[in-house]
């Protein structure tokens, strides 16, 4: 039976269970008369038989689903014969993954022998079993599940305080999602960080001052002879990251300034669905067209003026970046400066300052704390932007300052290790998952000062 | 103005004021000075968008058209195969209508050469034609096939004729055979179905956004599935019931913190866990689902407690004050009330979604994929990505054609924001 | 202050009806600091003051009662264009100072502002030292030019506000940590720091505990000598303590202006007797 079978048959037994329980409840009411002699409403009987019916039942989906793959991929794993258990792991992977790719009917990379075929059609017999047994077991759970309430139905059954119970807990597991994906992101970026760290000392990756991963590919020479010294990316990172703060700072708190203090409500009507478009517009397209458009005008006004500048510079992806993040900036310090109380402003015009000096003197230091916090959330996001770096800088870790060379970044390098043939274990691909622990660590720190500043800000004015 | 100063009592009024009068012109041109740079900031945001706009229009509207060549195909008898039509040799014939159109071309090398002006999807459209309603022996079907992108993009004038021969792709040999078609009217440029309605190709003239569409369909169906309930029931408990303690307050520095986490940090989560640890299939709308929805969790979220926040205490001392329990206020009369603010939070959560591109880079969604998807659990590619995929192509078609899926994709955001801004004004309640 | 309220009640004299919408009282003095004729003022199509007219005298402290929302505040506000700031508010009618109206599209409110400062109801001072709060108006108007012109204009702007004693030791210290009454005096002293002729105070006590309010009352009291000033003020108290005359503001209308004496002891409204006896609202 198909999950999706599955899980609509489960919705069908639960709204049968559902019907069942209510159903069971007014009987009962009729014959004690009325259902002011029930404990709770006839639906929350329902709603309970339902509840048992398919929450129990849905676990063990769930569980099966994300369990399914591994556990038949070993059972057929370890049916293979025994020439093919005898190979490398590295081989034996490759082996297995072109098994399951003939089973679903995809590509395979190398020819199609007899002993794949036939641990193909054995993979999906035991997929099939598999799924038999889930089918199984979950409509037994789930008939269970209801006729063990339903048979315990009586008129001073506490439903309503059961079902209400239930309701909580799911809405506390819902809300401690955030915490799971937190523990999630660390534990299995640390996990793979450690290995690599093994491999590679620490403070070779910290402070080494030359990065090679594309080395380490072959085979013989694990871990030897890449290099894996990490300054040269984050170097790369800051001058793009330095790049686009340099545009975006300025022209996002000006932008901020002008429309909360200056504008009237027509250019407000303008400007905002404007700075709304351009923050709504995906990293892709921007990084389309720094690289087709930004990066070749200003190697070409470059050359006009004879500068030699890099088809890769950092300044045309600094500059896409810093447009990017001018809506992100603008919308933030434009919170930030309405929140300044009118008094304030009321106090700097009453001594005769003009508007720009009491933007200038008043507002901006007042507001200054909730600024920085702002600035900083979107330095966090310049550091960890992704696309407009992966098309428009380079791959060339160049250890410079100049912003009309090539350089590379964190996100660059994670996207460049992950994507395309990866072998598991080899420092090449943990690599990446070091570069990701020095990324969430760093956007991290970031993240919580910011945070921090921005929230002790809003509670002094408010 | 100061006539009347120097009768007060104030002592030096006439002198302050004058001072104070003085120094107006400066202060006045500096204040003239910052307006104008907070208007050329504004001014700067709006060309710069102008420009992104404009330069992939101006890339991306030929894309919508495609150059095809009209070309007769006589139909010989035994060319199609009467027991199964599937298998004639369909560019045969196709090659062999060619050659027809021009006698002259013999030599092996020209031959090639002619060929390739001619899209390796003719013999597909000559397959279905064939397929749909089979020809009599000797009849002549006249068929206006697809041009090779060469061609395209000759026609378009993205290549110029006048170039030097070792610099364009098409040499003088193959531009006399064009215009050889040209002064018969065999070739124009027809509206480019292909684009909407098949999947990728490494030819770019055969290339479509349409298995991308469907792939981000299937992902945004994942994500939304999964997100919206999930964001409503914890901003619900959040907002409603949580009581304020450490562990709440943890779960609030969580969120605030996940929704500024770099989108390529859950792109590697979703690789650990859901690929190399749980064993889900790679570059399936099913994982690229999950990762898209652990990362719009907290927009959601943040943007449904924001909704519940403005339903007034009021309401809920009312529904409380008839006896109801704190779940049925918040069922019955908080939730409906805050359902528009949280629905919008949805919709630019799931438009941020849609237009994400680096963590499904992690999660195997670039690979190259030609089937359309038909479900959640098959290799699929998603706008983003494909518009990502094309851009790293280097068939200069490809430039229209990634121009031309970012104008579908923006499509698709412009709709769903507008669609927020709609439901935002049309819900919008001041208390 | 209770025995003067108490002997009104017991004259009987003629008074003005309650719906009597004239002021009454008297509305001019000689050489008056600011003369306002039929002021009207809007906020967008809902009227907020009617035909007030009413002369400020030089050196006198004009005090501005009423109950709420009579547009105390609002005429107050007027008398050197804070309305400005308030999108859709409207001011029609003559304000005039020296010798021109100061709504005059040729009057420039920097300098206008700088001749008629005003403190407001809760203490706003900046967010910076208590020196920077004082210098800081000086300087961008280019008064002072040197640091000793601006140390000299805090001692006698800091002394004049009753602070110098409190504070001369920690003149660096951020403003906003002071106590309200000694921020409120802070914001006083960096009213006159411009040297200002009028100095309008919008319900400079309303936040203060009493011995604040107290420190507030004698300094307006020493202040009259150097400028002229208006105050709003909730408190009938305070009126008759600090002001020589007095204006009775009710929805809008300047019912009765006059002496302060005579408009606590004999009003000539019949409204304004009803508030300052407590019966109104």
């Amino acid at each position: 039976m198909s999950p999706l079978l599955l899980l609509l048959l489960l919705l069908v037994l639960s709204v049968a269970g559902y019907i069942m329980g209510q159903q069971k409840a007014l009987g009962l009411a009729r014959k004690t008369g009325g259902t002011r002699n029930l404990h709770s409403l006839p639906v929350y009987y329902g709603a309970l038989t339902a509840l048992w019916c398919c929450l129990p039942a849905f676990f063990m989906f769930l569980f099966w689903i994300a369990f399914e793959q591994s556990i038949i991929t070993g059972l057929m794993a370890a049916d293979l014969p025994e020439e093919a258990l005898a190979l490398p792991a590295a081989r034996l992977n490759v082996l297995i993954n072109d098994i399951q790719s003939l089973a679903g009917g995809n590509i395979v990379s190398g020819e199609v022998t007899p002993l794949m075929q036939k641990a193909a059609s054995h993979y999906l017999s035991l997929k099939g079993i598999g799924q038999m047994i889930t089918s199984v077991i979950v409509l037994v759970a789930a008939v269970t599940g209801m006729l063990l309430v339903h048979g315990r139905i009586r008129p001073d059954m506490r439903a309503r305080n059961q079902v209400e119970n239930a309701f909580m807990g799911l809405l506390v597991v819902c809300s401690t999602i955030a915490i799971f994906t937190t523990i999630g992101i660390v534990l299995s970026i640390l996990y793979e960080a450690v290995r690599f760290f093994q491999q590679i000392p620490v403070t070779d990756f910290l402070f080494g001052l030359e990065w090679s991963p594309q080395m380490a590919i072959r085979e013989d020479q694990v871990g030897s002879s890449g290099a894996f010294g990490a300054v040269p990316v984050f170097v790369g990172t800051i001058l793009i990251s330095a790049i686009a703060m340099f545009v975006a700072a300025p022209v996002g708190l000006l932008s901020a300034i002008y429309l909360s203090e200056y504008a009237d409500r027509r250019l407000r009507a303008v400007a905002k669905p404007l700075l709304e478009i351009l923050a709504g517009i995906p990293t892709v397209v921007y990084g389309f067209f720094a690289a087709l458009v930004v990066a070749p005008l200003i190697r070409n006004s470059g050359a006009q003026i004879g500068l030699d500048v890099s088809s890769e510079s950092a300044l045309a992806a600094g500059l896409v970046m810093g447009i990017m993040i001018i809506p992100f900036v603008s919308s933030l310090s434009d919170d930030v400066i309405n929140a300044v109380p009118q008094s304030l402003r009321d106090g700097a015009y009453s001594v005769g300052a003009t508007r720009s000096e009491t933007i200038k003197h008043v507002l901006v230091p007042a507001a200054l704390p909730g600024i920085v916090g702002g600035l900083l959330l979107a330095v966090s996001r310049a550091i960890g932007e992704t696309m407009i770096v992966v098309m428009a800088a380079g791959l060339s870790a160049n250890m410079t300052a100049n912003p009309l060379q090539a350089v590379t970044t964190v996100t660059v390098q994670i996207v460049t290790l992950l994507v395309g043939d990866q072998e598991f274990d080899s420092p090449k691909t943990l690599a990446a998952f070091a570069l990701g622990l020095v990324l969430f660590i760093g956007t991290l720190f970031l993240n919580i000062i910011a945070l921090t500043v921005v929230r002790k800000y809003r509670e002094r004015y408010e | 103005m100061n006539n009347s100063s120097t009768k007060n009592g104030s002592r030096n009024a006439g002198r302050t004021i004058d001072i104070v009068n003085k120094g107006l012109k400066r202060r006045y041109r500096k204040e003239k000075r910052f307006r104008l740079y907070g208007i050329l900031s504004i001014a700067a945001s709006a060309a710069f968008l102008a420009f992104l706009l404009t330069s992939i229009v101006m890339n991306g509207y030929s894309a919508f058209l495609q150059t095809c060549i009209r070309l007769d195909v006589p139909i010989e008898a035994g060319m199609i195969d009467e027991s199964n039509p599937k298998r004639s040799d369909f560019q045969g014939i196709i090659k062999s209508a060619i050659r027809e159109y021009y006698p002259d071309v013999t030599e092996r090398r020209e031959k090639r050469e002619l060929y390739s002006l001619f899209s390796s999807g003719a013999a597909y459209q000559l397959r279905n034609n064939v397929l749909d309603n089979p020809p009599e022996a000797g009849a002549t079907l006249s068929l206006w096939v697809l041009a090779d992108d060469d061609v395209d993009m000759l026609m378009k004038g993205h290549m110029k004729r006048d170039v030097p021969e070792s610099e364009r792709r098409l040499n003088d040999r193959q531009l006399r055979w064009i215009e050889k078609l040209e002064n018969d009217d065999r070739i124009e440029k027809r509206f480019n179905t292909t684009f909407f309605t098949s999947g990728d190709s490494r030819e770019p003239e055969l290339a479509g956004i349409w298995g991308a569409v469907r792939g981000s369909f299937y992902t945004m169906l994942v994500t939304l599935a999964l997100s919206f309930p999930i964001g409503i029931a914890a901003a619900v408990y959040l907002e409603e019931f949580a009581p304020k303690n450490l562990a709440t307050d943890f779960i609030e520095v969580n969120i605030n913190n996940l929704a500024a986490v770099p989108s390529i940090v859950f792109g590697l989560l979703g690789l650990a866990v859901f690929l190399n640890f749980f064993g889900m299939p790679r570059s399936t709308p099913l994982v690229g689902g999950i990762v898209l929805m652990l990362m719009t969790l907290p927009t959601i979220i943040i943007a449904s407690r924001a909704a519940l926040k403005a339903v007034p205490p009021s309401i809920r001392e009312a529904a409380l004050g008839v006896g109801s329990s704190k779940l049925q206020v918040v069922s019955s009369h908080v939730l409906p009330l805050a359902l528009p603010g949280m629905l919008t939070g949805t919709i630019i959560g799931m438009a941020q979604a849609l237009g994400e591109t680096a963590p499904l880079l992690m999660i195997g969604m670039v690979a190259f994929i030609v089937d359309i998807p038909g479900g959640f659990t098959d290799p699929a590619a998603v706008m983003p990505v494909q518009i990502y995929l094309w851009a790293d192509s280097p068939e200069r078609a490809f430039v229209e054609k990634t121009s031309a899926a970012i104008m579908v994709l923006l499509g698709f955001l412009i709709a769903m924001n507008a669609l927020a801004v709609v439901m935002r004004k049309k819900f919008e309640r001041r208390w | 202050m209770l025995d003067v309220l108490n002997t009104t009640t017991v004259e009987k004299r003629n008074l003005a009806p309650r719906d009597s919408r004239k002021t009454i009282g008297t509305v001019n003095v000689p050489n008056p600091r600011m003369v306002c004729r039929n002021v009207n003022v809007y906020y967008g199509d809902k009227q907020a003051i009617r035909n007030v007219t009413i002369d400020i005298g030089c050196n006198e402290v004009l005090s501005m009662i009423g109950p709420s929302g009579c547009g105390k505040s609002t005429f107050l506000r007027c008398l050197n264009r804070m309305n400005d700031t308030i999108d859709n508010c409207r001011v029609e009618g003559d304000i005039i100072f020296e010798g021109n109206d100061i709504y005059d599209p040729s009057i420039d409110v920097v300098p206008l502002r700088a001749q008629v400062g005003m403190v407001f109801q809760k203490p706003n001072p900046f967010p910076k030292s208590i020196y920077e709060n004082i210098a800081w108006a000086p300087k961008i108007h280019g008064i002072v030019e040197s640091k000793s012109d601006a140390d000299e204009i805090v001692e006698t702007s800091l002394v004049k506000a009753g602070l110098w004693e409190e504070v001369k030791d920690r003149l660096d210290q951020p403003g906003t940590g002071l106590s309200g009454g000694q921020q409120q005096r802070l914001c006083i002293a960096r009213a006159i720091a411009v040297s200002p002729e009028v100095i309008l105070m919008d319900e400079p006590c309303s936040a203060l505990d009493p011995i604040a309010t107290a420190k507030i009352e004698d300094l307006i009291e020493e202040l009259r000598s150097h400028y002229t000033i208006a105050i709003v003020t909730h408190s009938m108290q305070q009126a008759a303590r600090v002001s020589q005359r007095t204006a009775f503001f009710h929805l809008g209308d300047l019912i009765e202006v006059g002496k302060t004496d005579d408009v606590f002891t004999k009003p000539l409204h019949q409204l304004t007797e009803d508030y300052i006896t407590g019966r109104y609202g």
